[in-house]
């Protein structure tokens, strides 16, 4: 009873504080102030709950982080053509690791338009080199061993640009979830595979049917066909009711509504294929696989610090190589780095929180963050990048392939935070 | 339930599988039919053992473009329109990346065409055209752009014959392996 009323007493002094204008990183509890009688305290309006509400609860009404559409003011008729349409997470007002399904990216070939699939209805085939072509129900997959692991999935048009204003803008096409389903490693051994397989064709069951080609030997490895998503079915945005997880490829990869499984001997070019299609072998190697990334999430552009003094430095690193194994910080524009902590344990291809404390002592500066993963891949900067390329450094270089580029925020004296690569 | 789980095991046996390592150990999911599997098998190979039969050429391709609205989206003759380009505008470039990314250019195999149009064609009524139209659209597509003859036919036979003007000249993926870094040496 006790220790109730205390707890409740030590809310009610940090919602004074809030009340008193807490922001970002100023670190101004009421210590020490003697909280006023209970009956003194007004409680809030209170918000009357309807019938959706009591069945599937939404957040407060003062949370208004949205996702914005990708890239910057691009595609703004999504439904015509059949052009993909993308949608970005807003990751300067995440916390944690995991990206809520109803913020995780969307890319799509139709804009708002999704396939309506009646689970009842889907079947999930495999065939081609093995031994026994199986088609499973949503119920047969349930039935099977399964497995829940976090994984992000980033789109491969997730890369910096100038015009970029916050993290948003430059890393929002990245999101996490955790994902249940059947290990596709269990069903091909069901299946039974031939010696001669050595690359799987999976399609999805929407209007154009999307197939990518992968290396068998990513099928065999961690590939889940995933009926699970954070807690509940995948979303249909993000592929209801089966999606292909292929953990660290490029999103593309993660094949939505999957209806087919074929087995094969040879590269298949089907429909998504064609567009990884490239002149040359080293941008098709970095056009595939994702590489080591971070980014800082608090602060980043358009974000505000309100004054000098103590701030936590927070982002999110991931790698498609595997784990990430060390996350560094530096607050003087990439001359001295510091290790940065984790928040709980990196996971192989998952987003991982990572944070740094931080005295801002009012002057101007820039800060970064560079991880490196468990096969000792390391996050480049740009002009590391230019470098290897043999191409100038300047403002019209593009990261060939998949962009992993170290990102600068700058802070000015003022407190604002910008994109230190405008 | 029961009956359809242990069906595939029974299957199985039947056939005179040996029970090595690559026996089910779930028995789970139902054989499809030899029928079920042609319907849904789609993907076409560069060698194309998956085409169905029948034909066309381009001049009933020309016919089809106008007839299943492809010139509405695309432009008269692939140029022209919203939906991304059919034609090259730049055809004489020796450079065949530089003619632009044009899908019956640039693709390494004629039935990449015939794949992507079976499977993504026309715009809302995907799956609608019959194997002829789709040989006679992927015929139409190569002969404007002067990699095969007006009066080709293409069938099952010819179209993975056809030499595509790219050749051998893009890159193959990188073999993937787990825990491998993308590109070895990249960027230090």
């Amino acid at each position: 009873m006790g220790s109730k009323r205390t707890a409740r007493r030590e809310f009610l002094r940090s919602s004074a504080a809030l009340a008193g204008g807490f922001t970002l990183g100023s670190v101004a509890p009421a210590l020490g102030q003697e909280p006023a009688p209970h009956a003194a305290h007004p409680s809030p309006p209170m918000i009357k709950g309807d019938k959706d509400e009591v069945a599937y609860g939404g957040r407060s009404k003062y949370e208004t982080s949205v996702r914005i559409s990708h890239p910057v003011g691009g595609r703004p008729s999504p439904d015509q053509f059949g052009l993909t349409f993308h949608i970005a997470t807003p990751l300067q007002d995440s916390v944690g690791v995991i990206t809520p399904s109803s913020l995780h990216y969307v890319a799509t070939t139709r804009g708002a338009f999704l396939p309506d699939i009646d689970p009842k209805e889907h079947r999930l085939m495999i065939h081609g080199l093995v031994d026994r072509p199986l088609t499973f129900t949503m119920e047969d997959l349930k039935r099977l061993p399964s497995v829940t692991r976090l994984h992000f999935i980033e789109c491969a048009g997730n890369r910096s640009s100038r015009r970029a204003k916050n993290v948003q803008e430059t890393h929002g096409m990245t999101s996490c979830a955790e994902w249940t389903g059947v290990l596709l490693s269990t069903l091909l051994k069901e299946c039974g595979l031939k010696g001669s397989a050595k690359w799987f064709v999976a399609e999805g069951a929407e209007e154009v049917k999307g197939a990518s080609s992968m290396p068998i030997a990513k099928a065999m490895d961690d590939s889940i066909v995933a009926y699970g998503m954070n807690g509940e079915a995948v979303r249909p945005q993000n592929g209801y009711p089966l999606r292909l997880m292929v953990p660290g490829l490029e999103g593309i990869f993660h094949t939505k509504y999957l209806r087919r499984i074929k087995i094969v001997d040879q590269y298949y070019m089907n429909y998504n294929d064609f567009g990884h299609l490239d002149q040359d072998a080293k941008t098709a190697a970095l056009a595939y696989q994702i590489g080591p990334k971070s980014v800082i999430t608090q602060p980043s552009g358009g974000q505000q610090l309100p004054g000098k003094g103590f701030y936590e430095i927070s982002g999110l690193a991931w790698s498609g190589g595997g784990a990430i194994k060390q996350v560094e910080v530096s607050t003087d524009g990439g001359k001295k780095w510091n290790k940065a902590e984790f928040k709980g344990t990196p996971q192989r291809m998952a987003h991982t929180r990572f944070s740094y404390q931080w005295n801002w002592d009012g002057n101007e500066t820039e800060l970064q963050s560079r991880c490196t993963d468990e096969i000792g891949q390391v996050q480049p900067s740009r002009e590391q990048i230019a470098k290897y390329w043999n191409k100038p450094y300047d403002a019209t270089f593009s990261v060939p392939g998949l962009d992993n580029s170290i990102q600068p925020w700058r802070i000015a004296r003022d407190g604002s935070v910008t994109n230190g690569n405008a | 339930m029961g009956t359809r789980s242990f069906l595939p095991i029974a299957f199985a046996s039947l056939m005179g599988v040996s029970a090595l390592a690559q026996s089910p150990t779930y028995g789970i999911g139902r054989t499809p039919t030899p029928e079920e599997i042609r319907a849904w098998d789609i993907s076409i190979s560069a060698t194309g053992e998956e085409l169905p039969p029948g034909r066309g050429t381009a001049k009933e391709g020309a016919q089809a473009y106008r007839a299943k609205g492809c010139a509405g989206c695309h432009g008269a003759a692939g140029v022209g329109g919203s939906a991304p380009l059919l034609k090259s505008k730049d055809p004489a470039n020796p450079n065949v990346w530089a003619r632009g990314r044009i899908l019956p250019l640039r693709a390494p195999f004629a039935t990449v065409v015939w794949d992507y149009i079976n499977r993504g064609m026309p715009l809302n009524r995907e799956g609608t055209l019959t194997p002829d139209e789709v040989y006679a659209l992927t015929a139409y597509l190569l002969f404007i752009n002067d990699v095969i003859p007006e009066d080709q036919v293409l069938d099952a036979q010819s179209l993975p014959k056809v030499k595509m003007p790219i050749g051998d000249k893009y890159a193959s993926l990188p073999e993937w392996k787990p825990r491998t870094p993308r590109l070895k040496g990249y960027p230090y």
